[in-house]
């Protein structure tokens, strides 16, 4: 069974997002999605000022499997990419919370995670499918 | 739910992630499918390949039989044990499958085909065999284990029957051993461009030649690894680098054929000929990618002498980038375009393989990238 933390927020198309105390949402892809796509490879991240809308791809991860678009979870400007998956995708395998984080947003509506879903929610969702 | 073979609970017990693959429930991997590739490269590896079809050829008239049946021909099999890897074409030159045939023993051909394959290559070698009267018989009770890299015979050896293990030791590169037909069968061949043994055995004893090879530090590997491992050998995949309206002249594979004597009328000669005399339109190259991504089966390649197609691709563990078998017009330069998710980017065509015995066999021309994991090896 995969990981789900309690105090993340989770999309229907399997990425997470968390506040971070200066306001800043750090976005990264779930436990669940790094498992069903194997072995990341290479990881493609948006340039720092890009505006994303929220659903918009604007990132790609492959893995030795397929290539799978990642979508920003909310609207807002990227300020903050993990460079380090560049040369080292697998972290993203390996510590999905925490060192494979993939990017940092500051949000158009400081309220924009109350739309995504809690926990409990995506549980639901993951073990559905 | 699929067929299973006789390792599914020592698979799920391994942590397998089990995948539907041409009925069968297999594992795709057991965690990393890149851990298990370099475990290959650098140390030794097991692949459950119960999946495989076996077929035992039995008659008077076998070595006739397959002379006719195959591209290549059983008649180079001189000595007991020695195996000819060939494709069985339909009358158009089309490859209805690839295989290994071992001439295992007097009017005793054992022959491997694909599993996806098995239906069809079953009904056409029985249809083919009647003027011949001999016998086509699958062996469904028996298990097959390869088990490849560099470590991998050494660890081996101890666990095979006692009565094989010093012929077995002694064995050259596409020959094979066995104990009959019901008994085990050591073959050193594979799918992986390392060396070691695969070994057919009746089912029951599968498992616990399994658990001693784990105990004895060789890693369990899924069928992911099989494919990027077979890829970077440069090895055609059954149903993506051939098909029935690809001979082998398409797919890299003239080499299997054996156009002499020229007397022997093998199924599929007469359009081989023609298309030898004319030259084959599109041929199979390598390509690796120059920067990052992924090159993927069936992405569009331009070329400057028309288009093609990439018909494997994938990331390379051992080179830490992307490369690919792919069809294009025969004259394609050294350098093509391969269209990836809307980008056209550029690659290098190279003639496989990529990687043998462990070692790149192509240039790397961009070293900072190819410092990736595994490119250091």
């Amino acid at each position: 069974m995969s990981e789900v933390p309690e105090d993340l927020r989770y999309s229907r198309t399997h990425e997470w997002a968390r506040a971070d105390e200066d306001g800043l949402i750090t976005v990264g892809i779930t436990d669940h999605a790094q498992e069903q796509l194997g072995d990341l490879v290479f990881v493609e991240l948006p340039e720092i000022g890009r505006h994303c809308e929220a659903d918009e791809a604007c990132m790609v991860v492959e893995s030795v499997k397929a290539a799978s678009d990642v979508y920003s979870p909310v609207a807002g400007e990227v300020v903050e990419i993990n460079e380090t998956l560049a040369d080292s995708p697998e972290l993203i395998n390996k510590d999905p919370y925490g060192e494979g984080w993939m990017i940092r947003i500051r949000p158009d509506d400081p309220h924009a995670l109350e739309g995504l879903m809690d926990a409990e929610a995506y549980r639901a969702l993951v073990e559905e499918a | 739910m699929g067929r299973r073979t006789p390792l599914h609970a020592r698979h799920l017990a391994a942590g397998g992630r089990l995948v539907d693959f041409a009925g069968w429930e297999m594992p795709l991997h057991y965690g990393s499918q890149i851990e298990e590739h370099h475990a290959v490269r650098r140390e030794a590896g097991v692949f459950d390949v119960s999946h495989m079809t076996v077929v035992d050829v039995h008659g008077e008239r076998a070595e006739g039989y397959l002379r006719r049946l195959l591209a290549n021909d059983v008649a180079r099999l001189e000595a007991p044990g020695k195996a000819l890897y060939t494709c069985m074409l339909n009358e158009r030159g089309g490859v209805i499958d690839d295989l290994i045939v071992y001439r295992a023993g007097p009017g005793w051909y054992r022959v491997v085909v694909n599993a996806a394959t098995r239906g069809k290559d079953l009904d056409w070698m029985r249809r083919q065999a009647a003027p011949f009267g001999v016998a086509v018989d699958e062996r469904e009770t028996l298990a097959m284990l390869a088990v490849q890299g560099p470590a991998a015979r050494a660890r081996c050896l101890p666990l095979l029957p006692e009565a094989l293990r010093a012929a077995a030791g002694a064995l050259r590169p596409f020959h094979a051993v066995h104990e009959g037909p019901e008994g085990w069968f050591v073959a050193r061949t594979g799918y992986t461009g390392e060396d070691g043994f695969e070994i057919i055995l009746p089912g029951e004893a599968a498992g616990a030649l399994w658990d001693a090879l784990l105990a004895a530090g060789v890693r369990p590997c899924g069928l992911g690894a099989r494919d990027t491992l077979r890829l970077e050998a440069g090895l055609n995949l059954y149903g993506q680098d051939m098909d029935e309206d690809t001979t082998p002249l398409e797919c890299g594979l003239g080499w299997t054929v054996a156009w002499e004597p020229a007397g022997r009328d093998f199924i599929g000669r007469a359009a081989l000929e023609r298309q030898r005399g004319e030259g084959s339109a599109r041929v199979q190259v390598g390509l690796v990618l120059e920067g990052r991504g992924v090159l993927r089966p069936g992405h569009e390649v331009r070329t400057p002498t028309g288009p093609g197609r990439v018909t494997s691709g994938g990331f390379a563990p051992t080179l830490g980038r992307s490369i690919a078998l792919a069809r294009v017009p025969r004259g394609t330069g050294e350098r093509v375009e391969v269209l990836v998710r809307g980008r056209h980017l550029p690659a290098r065509v190279v003639r496989p393989p990529f990687v043998r015995h462990g070692r790149v066999l192509i240039e790397l021309d961009e070293p900072d990238t190819a410092a990736a994991e595994g490119g250091k090896a």
